[in-house]
């Protein structure tokens, strides 16, 4: 079976942070060394001091690479410790800012493996990767030495058997102890991901100690967002201040939204179809500002909330509303659009598209407010741009 | 002919007395769906409508009313057991509308309905429909009509629109169906189209896919080395950035797997006619058809 990661589910999800991954880990029983987060660089300091020795320091952002961007550094003591995390605070990684640093105790390492579950589309299963290259991108890995990445689909019906766990063990080693005790983190691993609602969770490095211990150095989850609803718990660690600011107001506000950088504001109901009117506006020579999808069964308190973030963004010159309505009421759309621009009077023209559902009424609603409303898709896409565009439609 | 439901679809609808559940039965009543019974646990014994009898399980309902589809509208966390309450009761078609189910729930619920050989169509999706005989679902009776086209997609307006622009063109449909958005599903891409193929009355298929996943590029292979019916496809997606979720779970792309380019690459290799926009659909289907 082949599987890359680029086949993994990891759609509607929660990221946590490393920090939070750990507890969840530890809980089920993976070995993993101590540590604590500091949000200043005299917390990371009075730490390490607590720790004694050498200690990591680690940013802790959604963001791979964390290493290379110069997130993840050594320090011999206290004193060094609070100036790599005076460095570290603060700084950008992919474009998200540092507020947190985790640190432990820096660990003799042996040698490092990988040890990963996936929810994989193609099986339909959680699929273990194991390799004994750890410490460095799976990615990577699967790309130079695919011979070195052992896969394993598991039927969630029968769990992670024991000599399935075995099997996994006696892949990254060859000291017997040393495969029971990864043989036991792969079970607890196991059961960590499906008791969290996971779609990955991932320790890499796994390590072995010139002791012959074997630890979990470091710990990634990603969470379904599906599962949120019945895991309160786990909904609990989403950490906002991590998120675009415009994101996070779209789902509190329930829609689907993704900021991109074109200047063609689109409001659509469905994900398909607000993908296939971004399409378009490219097609006819313009950039869509974004994806928002208000989803089926539209409120008008949505369509209001889905202004104001659209019309929140100065690059957008023309707002594009593409509502075919089959759950999802016209009249309630156009309502929404009346009660949005009487409180905050629109700045930038609007083409709005409506079919469907009760689009008489949603027709009435909107011409008796001043707005006139289109039926068809491409030239409502084609007026839209040209508005942005300033060129003639 | 039609695919998967027809005259003689007997529906018991999962969810009846809900919001979502009896607007929807309501609709599918009116176009003329054969809608037999319903099921609310603690609703056994009451009427939808006074006319649909209400059973506390599909058990029930499958033994006093001889549905053989069901339909269902539950919530996400209820969706998983209302799908495998279903095939246990002997219903041969199930169609989950739900959207929001967790994965997980549906790495147990796949290879249960596999083995009892129980057909599944979702979840989240907008369901399926033989124009002018049954409807299963939530897609808008109005913008189909009967012909000759066959439509299989993952996403729900995005159908509508499609079904919209045909059927204006005058290109009337076999059967619809909108397998579903997310990344663990039942019924897929292949699935309808070897249906599809089998079906006397459809001459020729609209496939709608959209960026993540192997799904199209696998189903346009099937296409070139198992189909005599010609074939039209669309790809959602062309401008998403990659790495970014666009709504449905199913709908991301990682690396280089699933993106738009890649998919409508796929079609073109493998002789599917492959749509620009969403209009072009039909000026290629007008040139297959010859």
């Amino acid at each position: 079976m082949r599987l890359a990661r680029g086949q993994a589910i990891t759609g509607a999800k929660l990221n946590i942070h490393e920090y939070q991954a750990k507890e969840i880990f530890r809980s089920h029983g993976v070995p993993i060394p101590p540590g604590d987060v500091a949000t200043t660089p005299e917390e990371a300091e009075s730490i390490a001091r607590q720790f004694g020795g050498t200690v990591v320091v680690k940013a802790q952002v959604h963001a791979g690479g964390r290493g290379k961007a110069g997130g993840v550094k050594l320090a011999k003591t206290a004193q060094e410790a609070k100036d790599v995390a005076s460095k570290i605070l603060g700084m950008k990684i992919k474009g998200i800012t540092v507020e947190k640093v985790l640190v432990t105790p820096a660990a003799d390492i042996a040698t490092e493996a990988y040890v990963g579950i996936i929810l994989d589309r193609v099986s339909k299963k959680p699929v273990f990767m194991v390799s004994p290259a750890g410490g460095i991108e799976i990615e990577e890995v699967a790309a130079t030495t695919p011979e070195k990445i052992m896969r394993l689909p598991i039927d969630s019906r029968y769990g992670l058997r024991g000599y399935q766990a075995m099997e996994l063990g006696f892949f990254l080693y060859s000291d017997v102890k040393q495969v029971r005790a990864a043989a036991t983190i792969m079970q607890d691993l196991y059961h960590a991901f499906m008791d969290s609602g996971a779609s990955l969770a991932e320790i890499n490095p796994l390590v072995t100690t010139p002791a012959g211990e074997v630890l979990a150095l470091d710990a990634k989850m990603v969470i379904d967002d599906n599962e949120l609803a019945r895991r309160p718990s786990i909904a609990a660690l989403r950490d906002e201040s991590s998120e675009d600011p415009s994101e996070v107001a779209a789902r509190q506000a329930n829609l689907t939204f993704i900021k991109l950088d074109g200047n063609v504001g689109c409001i659509v109901n469905g994900a398909g179809l607000a993908m296939a009117t971004m399409d378009l506006v490219k097609y006819y020579g313009g950039d869509p500002a974004n994806f928002l999808d208000i989803g089926g069964s539209s409120n008008p308190e949505k369509v209001v909330s889905a202004l104001r973030i659209i019309t929140s963004d100065p690059n957008v010159k023309a707002i594009l509303f593409n509502i075919f309505g089959g759950i999802t009421r016209t009249d309630d759309v156009a309502n929404g659009i009346v009660t949005a621009t009487k409180a905050n009077p629109l700045k930038v023209p609007i083409v709005i598209r409506l079919t469907g559902t009760n689009e008489e009424i949603a027709v009435k609603i909107l011409t008796a407010n001043g707005f006139s409303a289109m039926t068809d898709m491409d030239e409502a896409v084609k007026k839209a741009v040209a508005l942005a565009t300033g060129k003639a439609a | 002919m039609s695919i998967f439901i027809d005259d003689n679809t007997r529906l018991v609808v999962q969810g009846i007395t809900g919001r979502d559940g009896s607007f929807h039965s309501k609709q599918m009543m009116e176009y003329g769906t054969h809608v037999v019974s319903g099921v609310t646990p603690g609703k056994g014994g009451q009427k939808f409508e006074n006319s649909v009898p209400i059973f506390n399980t599909v058990y029930e309902a499958v033994r006093e009313t001889g549905a053989n589809t069901s339909v269902i509208y539950v919530p996400p966390v209820g969706a998983a057991d209302a799908m495998m309450e279903a095939a246990d009761a002997g219903i041969e078609l199930v169609v989950c509308i739900t959207e929001g189910v967790p994965v997980l729930d549906m790495t147990f619920v796949y290879p249960f309905m596999k083995e009892k050989g129980v057909r599944l169509l979702g979840p989240n999706c907008p369901g399926l429909i033989s124009p002018g005989k049954s409807k299963v679902g939530i897609i808008p009776g109005r913008i189909c009509t009967p012909g000759p086209i066959g439509l299989v997609s993952r996403s729900g307006t995005l159908t509508y629109e499609l079904v919209y622009q045909m059927t204006r063109a005058g290109m009337g449909q076999t059967t619809c169906v909108g397998i579903g958005g997310d990344p663990i599903n039942g019924t897929n891409f292949i699935d309808c189209l070897s249906a599809f193929e089998r079906d006397p009355d459809t001459t020729a298929v609209v496939m709608i896919g959209e960026i993540g996943g192997t799904d199209e590029q696998e189903a346009a292979k099937f296409v070139k080395e198992k189909m005599t019916k010609p074939v039209v496809g669309f790809i959602a997606g062309q401008t998403a950035p990659p790495g970014r979720r666009m709504g449905h779970a199913g709908a991301i792309i990682s690396g280089s797997s699933g993106t738009a380019l890649e998919k409508m690459q796929a079609f073109e290799e493998h002789g599917l006619g492959v749509a620009e926009r969403p209009i072009d659909v039909v000026g290629l289907l007008k040139e297959r058809m010859k």
